[in-house]
């Protein structure tokens, strides 16, 4: 059972429902003359089963960094999770998160039990390209968004947003949001050979070794070599700042 | 006739002081970082013409204290003369890194907005702040990220130290003590900006025994934002 919090979301629940209801009206006023003297039979008005309303949305996601590139886009739809979020600062990351976060792979955070639709870019999203991905639902309660992606020249730096309410968005209404980064703990930033996914490195990423803090944080930069970080791979050229995303949500059906 | 016209001079004031209307705030503060500890928090709704700090402007003598030294006092004393509403120490001690606290504050009318401060450690002069947000008159939930500053008073040596106001170095409260590093030789003893600015952040360096600072690197630097505060106006 989920409850809706908001307003909008009530408002949204009650304005599918009035569609739903006015079309029922509709197509029962045609054979509404049950006391009426038919010289001939009524017609038979046969009444198609409603097809359901889909709710489509395209996510597109800009990568803002110098030298970031960014694993497969992961978006989610879902219903009001409210505190269980994919993921909340000061809570232990979820192993799927971890995945992800260290390694880029989305595929258990697509699986999340919470998801009504899933959808992911085939690709990496280079510095300053952009990716979108289309996804659709026709349940009523998908009002919820996530989308996360990882920071592959990192230990375990990610990006994205999770259970957000979009249920009052119009059809070609969109939301656009600058987003920052996160670092999942559950790694320590020692930017050493072997211990990150990206081109810069092209090692391990997802180890179930939970070395760091072991909650969900901002992320603090990468220190890089030319910083003062020995132990580190990375350069100059890896460094970043918030915001490291532009994520954009275009409701079109 | 005495009485009516006190009653009715009474009513005018009451609907001329209905427009800043006395609120019920529930106030969270979430520490956004992994390796920062912030010191008590003080938070205050005040008047227009009165605030915690302003960037630009140079510290006052109880800013410097909790940005060097992380004691609020004067700050609670300065604010309370001011008939301020203020709200200090809701954390009861450090605010851990991704640690919340929450409290809640009645302002009175005409305090119409909101600041807040805590020295953020390890730092010499940091601190995070919120100054002089107007408070919405409706009723909502509204999120703030915050930002550090730097108080401009001290030279950030990152080294151990002192949080005596005018002493050089970050005190060192025992939370924070296994990260740090020790016998640093200190970044600098130059403050190039004695006015508060936005802090420039954390150098460190990877050497727990020597090196320039005893802030380590991979630990304690931030990106800002450094909090989340989150407020519901009832």
């Amino acid at each position: 059972m989920f409850t809706f919090k908001t307003n909008q979301a009530n408002r949204s629940m009650f304005s599918k429902a009035l569609v739903a209801s006015a079309l029922t009206l509709a197509l029962s006023a045609c054979s509404d003359d049950d006391n009426t003297q038919a010289i001939e039979p009524p017609p038979v008005v046969v009444t198609p089963p409603p097809t359901p309303v889909e709710y489509s949305y395209t996510v597109t996601v800009t990568n803002l960094t110098n030298a970031q590139p960014l694993s497969p886009i992961a978006v989610l739809l879902h219903g009001n999770t409210g505190e269980n979020a994919m993921w909340k600062t000061g809570a232990r990351a979820s192993v799927p998160l971890e995945k992800l976060a260290e390694g880029g792979d989305n595929a258990d955070f697509l699986a999340d039990e919470s998801a009504i639709a899933n959808q992911a870019s085939d690709d990496v999203v280079l510095p300053g390209m952009s990716t979108s991905v289309i996804i659709t639902s026709t349940d009523l309660i998908a009002n919820y968004f996530t989308v996360a992606t990882m920071l592959v020249n990192t230990n375990d730096a990610f990006s994205g947003l999770t259970g957000i309410d979009i249920s009052s968005l119009a059809i070609d209404e969109n939301k656009s949001w600058n987003i920052n980064a996160y670092d999942s703990g559950t790694e320590l930033n020692n930017e050493a050979a072997g211990t990150m996914p990206g081109p810069a490195d092209g090692g391990i990423g997802y180890d179930s070794t939970r070395d760091d803090v072991d909650f969900v944080g901002y992320h603090s930069g990468v220190v890089s070599q030319d910083d003062g970080l020995s132990s580190s791979v990375l350069t100059q050229a890896h460094r970043f700042d918030n915001p490291v995303i532009k994520v954009t949500i275009i409701r079109t059906k | 006739m005495k009485i009516i016209n006190q009653s009715l001079s009474v009513l005018a004031l009451s609907i001329a002081s209905s427009t800043l209307l006395a609120q019920e705030l529930s106030i969270s503060l979430t520490n956004l970082t992994q390796g920062l500890y912030f010191t008590p928090v003080v938070t205050a709704a005040h008047s227009s013409s009165y605030g915690i700090f302003m960037s630009g402007s140079a510290a006052t003598p109880e800013l410097q204290a909790m940005a060097e030294g992380g004691d609020i006092s004067g700050l609670v004393t300065m604010l309370t003369n001011a008939n301020a509403n203020v709200d200090e120490n809701p954390a009861g001690g450090l605010l851990a890194p991704g640690m919340s606290t929450s409290f809640t504050l009645s302002t009175d009318d005409d305090n119409m907005r909101l600041s807040l401060s805590a020295m953020i450690l390890p730092s010499n002069d940091g601190f995070v702040g919120l100054s002089g947000w107007d408070i919405p008159q409706e009723s909502g939930t509204h999120t703030i990220f915050l930002n550090a500053y730097d108080a401009g008073t001290e030279a950030n040596d990152e080294l151990r130290g002192s949080g005596v106001p005018g002493e050089a170095g970050m005190p060192v409260p025992p939370p924070l003590a296994p990260n740090l590093g020790m016998n640093g030789t200190g970044l600098t003893d130059v403050e190039n900006n004695t006015l508060i600015h936005i802090h420039r952040g954390s150098i460190g360096d990877d050497d727990l025994t020597g090196g320039k600072s005893d802030i380590s690197n991979s630990i304690h630097r931030w990106l800002n934002p450094v909090a989340k505060l989150t407020i519901t106006i009832q």
